[in-house]
């Protein structure tokens, strides 16, 4: 009975818009505590974000990653799996991509590498999440330990590799060289010149298409193929889709690989398009907030393309409001974004109630209204 | 109803109890007046609202519209605890009971004095052990919960809520998981309690207990109450026809089955759970084609793993089930997939959990089990546009109401959510069809229609396993009824020699050439009284 309660556009719209307004209305809060003027900081932060072309490319960019690590549990979170290791799998996709990078950019022209570059990041993420699959579908060991377990594992295996492999001769910085030009990713304002759009410069690229392209993949592969139908089918109703002769075992471990495969890809923005060079913690929590990019954007790709342009928002904007008040450091831009996750994600049931409850309060009173007048 | 005396005013009134879920009316302008110290039965189809009204009398639904009168006062209830302080009892169809507590610990549970237990379970004691004496509710006090069997916890339920001063009883359809034999205790418990003076409501949809246990009757139908009825003036073929709303042929018309070769057997299937406890001991049957097999037992003796090893949900632990040419065994598994191949219909026994997929529309439902079948699929992207048209196809053949494809599975009723899943089973024409709980949650009309259905796909020369709670439906169907006990085949029955008595006596394992003699004694018994 609770399904017929409140139309889906509350559900999708309303219910998320009143749980970042929470989160607004909290930070307006602290800004306050710290004699900002909330109202200005929100104009800085919008502009910043999006009120100039070097701004948009900021935003997009950082959308980018959480388009890809957002996906990524989403797809997970389909088959009823949390997976919280997005941050390893981005860490190893972005191994992959630099790996590729480094042994082949003086062979091959970009277009040609671009194809090894997704296979590697793709790979290398699809891997690291192979073992904790594993130990699920056939050891019974609960995948949001296992998963956070193997983003610690990550590190320090980038660690090692940095400091003893790929680190330069006769250099203290944990950094790779910098992969040749031609091996890097188009950056927007690049393509933009192709068409004759002159763009400011920012470090958006074209992983940002790849991202979008991605997203209208996932929601082919989820809703309009059988292995889709599986996923959801063992996301719904794990005894249904045993019923339904859905082999649970292999379903995860595939679920899990394309899982890693989407965070993997990060590599591609973060490494191939603006760091360009392997170095270490490139993934910088990414993987984490995609966690929070799926719940806001309700587990769908196209939720998830907004959600991703907020936390852009969020990130570009925050950092030219770090840059523009001195009251406000880098630490209380992460409280914002904080605030954002612990009410959409966090929270993100504690108004489903009372917002029905009004909305069934309204009805009643439109119906009732509707009958008096028809009466009269 | 006006011309009831009404020297003391009505223990519960109703009067125009009005409420609605978004679209749905689910109870309309209701009005009921149960007299004190009565046996009232609520009878009507699942979906018809007995339960929207149940829960509004105990507080759990605050209504649109109308008052509850108690004792003739108007009283609002705005929750369950309000409901109790009025003496309202409930008892759930599922029990509500902790299973590793004692039953003195469960009475009180909630209704502690102060919070110190020991002082409590002390007065408690003595106040049961009155309760016990006045209602002849003897319940051992201080046995857990998990050890007591299904009719005790009934009863310990019971208890709860006249430990609370409850003076109205109401009980969601209590005997849905009693043997018959525990049934007729449970109404003699009925008995005691209204010479008590306490007032009860029972919500059933089974026919037999309305003209068995109560006094008067009220009938819903479609969220409305259509009738009112003193028990003794009124018959089961009229309560039916109020029911539905038209004529209902309550027995199923069958010929004779014509049974051919052996489609399925087991040998010695044997399946012991996680927790090493034998479900199945042995179990040697077999189903022939063109016939029904019914499998009878009280709910957990092994019934639900039978159906569930025979569909290859579960592995045999040790024997075998031969499926056509096919032997299924510990060392040559099967699953689900596999039965299926082999063509095997199943129709689960948990609708919901497992028959279909609530968050799914009913076109995705519809395919669950056949969901990689050539003609759903391109190479990549399923096709939709088949999907919809099968799903309409069989919406039309096997009437599912409302007939719309992109429909949450979960708001169909129950009726036509079972209609959706054995249209989906038979569609693929198995040779071998495995039912369980054909009709449970299911309204009278689709009970009738599904049941003539299985009749027809046995005379087309299907074998057919039902498992069912449903006594009057496995006799009703089966030409073969199995009884199971605590894993074990107790014995076989043909129809013609099946009656409640016997499959009762079976279903507490007692063995058939033990039944022959003391039947004969029952009869002479029969014979002084």
């Amino acid at each position: 009975m609770n399904d017929s309660k409140i139309p889906a556009w509350v559900n999708i719209i309303v219910l998320p818009m009143l749980n970042i307004f929470f989160a607004f209305a909290f930070s307006a809060i602290i800004f306050v505590a710290v004699d900002v003027n909330p109202l200005e900081a929100a104009m800085v932060m919008v502009k910043g974000a999006l009120g100039y072309q070097e701004g948009v490319g900021y935003t997009l960019y950082y959308a980018t990653n959480f388009i890809f690590t957002g996906l990524a549990v989403a797809v997970a979170f389909s088959a009823g799996l949390f997976n919280i290791g997005g941050e390893g799998q981005a860490y190893l996709g972005g191994l992959g991509v630099g790996l590729a990078c480094l042994g082949l950019d003086q062979a091959l022209p970009f277009w040609a590498l671009l194809p090894i570059t997704m296979v590697t990041s793709m790979l290398f993420g699809a891997l690291w999440a192979l073992i904790p699959a594993y130990l699920q579908a056939y050891r019974g060991s609960h995948i949001v330990i296992t998963t956070i377990m193997f983003n610690f594992i990550a590190s320090a295996l980038m660690v090692y590799l940095m400091v003893n492999v790929l680190k330069l001769d006769g250099q203290m910085a944990p950094v790779s060289r910098v992969f040749e030009q031609s091996a890097v990713m188009p950056m927007f304002h690049e393509i933009a010149g192709w068409f004759g759009w002159s763009f400011s410069e920012s470090p958006m690229n074209l992983s940002f298409f790849i991202a979008l392209a991605c997203c209208v993949l996932v929601w082919i592969l989820l809703w309009r193929t059988r292995w889709g139908y599986a996923i959801r089918a063992m996301g719904s109703s794990p005894s249904a889709a045993e019923y339904g002769g859905i082999n649970h075992k292999k379903l995860i471990i595939i679920v899990m690989l394309i899982s890693g495969a989407l965070s993997g890809m990060l590599g591609l923005n973060e490494v191939q398009g603006y760091g360009q060079q392997l170095k270490l913690d490139f993934v910088a929590g990414y993987g984490f907030t995609g966690i929070a990019v799926c719940l806001i954007g309700r587990n769908h790709p196209v939720g998830i393309i907004l959600a991703s342009l907020l936390f852009g928002v969020l990130y570009q904007g925050g950092a030219e409001l770090a840059f523009d008040f001195p009251n406000i450091d880098r630490e209380m831009i992460q409280v914002v974004q904080a605030l954002v996750v612990l009410f959409s994600g966090a929270l993100a049931l504690m108004l489903v109630k009372p917002t029905e409850r009004i909305f069934v309060l309204w009805d009643r009173k439109k119906k009732s209204l509707g009958k008096a007048q028809a009466e009269a | 109803m006006s011309t009831l005396p009404s020297d003391k005013p009505f223990a519960l009134e109703l009067r125009g109890i009005d409420k609605r879920f978004g679209a749905v009316h689910a109870n309309r302008n209701i009005d009921l007046q149960v007299p004190p110290g009565t046996i009232h039965g609520i009878i009507g189809e699942n979906g018809a609202g007995k339960s929207t009204l149940m829960n509004i009398i105990y507080g759990f639904y605050t209504a649109d519209a109308g008052d509850i009168l108690i004792g003739g006062e108007v009283q609002k209830l705005a929750n369950s605890k309000e409901a109790i302080s009025h003496g309202i009892g409930m008892v759930h169809q599922h029990f509500m009971l902790v299973d590793n507590f004692t039953v003195l610990e469960n009475v009180i549970l909630g209704a502690e004095n102060g919070p110190l237990l020991k002082s409590s379970l002390g007065d408690a004691r003595i106040e049961l052990e009155r309760l016990a004496k006045d209602y002849q509710l003897d319940v051992p006090l201080d046995a857990l919960i998990e050890d007591l069997p299904v009719g005790l916890q009934q009863r310990v339920e019971i208890l709860k809520a006249l430990y609370r001063g409850a003076k109205i009883l109401i009980l969601d359809e209590p005997t849905g998981v009693l043997t018959p034999q525990e049934t007729d205790h449970l109404f003699h418990i009925f008995d005691a309690l209204r010479e008590q003076g306490v007032t009860i409501l029972l919500i059933t949809h089974k026919l037999r207990e309305i003209l068995a246990a109560t006094d008067n009757v009220s009938i819903m139908r479609q969220g409305a109450m259509v009738a009112h009825r003193k028990t003794a003036e009124t018959n089961k073929e009229e309560l039916a026809e109020l029911m539905v709303g038209r004529k209902v042929r309550l027995k199923v018309d069958k010929n004779l089955a014509k049974p051919a070769q052996v489609v399925l057997s087991t040998q010695d299937l044997t399946y012991t759970d996680e927790m090493g406890v034998d479900r199945l001991k042995k179990v040697c049957m077999d189903i022939k084609a063109g016939e029904v097999v019914g499998v009878a037992g009280v709910s957990g003796n092994g019934q639900s793993q039978l159906i569930n090893a025979l569909a290859g949900l579960l592995t045999p632990t040790s024997g075998s089930i031969t499926i056509g040419d096919t032997c299924i065994s510990a060392e040559n598994p099967s699953s689900p997939d596999g039965v299926r191949q082999l063509s095997v219909g199943h129709v689960p026994e948990d609708r919901l959990d497992m028959g279909l997929i609530k968050a799914f529309s009913a076109e995705e439902s519809a395919i669950l089990g056949h969901q990689n079948q050539p003609n759903y699929n391109g190479r990549v992207m399923n096709k939709p546009k088949a999907i919809t048209s099968e799903c309409v196809r069989l919406m039309e053949e096997w009437d599912v109401r409302p007939q719309d494809p992109k429909l949450r599975s979960s708001l169909f009723s129950g009726g036509n959510q079972q209609k959706l899943i054995i249209a989906r089973e038979v569609d693929k024409n198995p040779d071998v069809l495995l039912i369980g709980q054909p009709t449970r949650g299911v309204d009278i009309g689709a009970i009738e229609f599904i049941h003539k259905r299985i009749i027809e796909l046995r005379d087309q020369g299907k074998g057919i396993l039902l498992v069912s709670v449903e006594l009057d439906e496995i006799m009703a169907l089966s030409d073969r009824i199995i009884v199971m006990f605590d894993g074990n085949i107790v014995g076989e029955v043909s129809a013609e020699q099946a009656n409640e008595k016997i499959l009762g006596m079976m279903m507490a394992n007692i063995l058939p050439d033990e039944l022959s003699e003391s039947d004969a004694g029952q009869a002479t018994n029969g014979g002084q009284a």
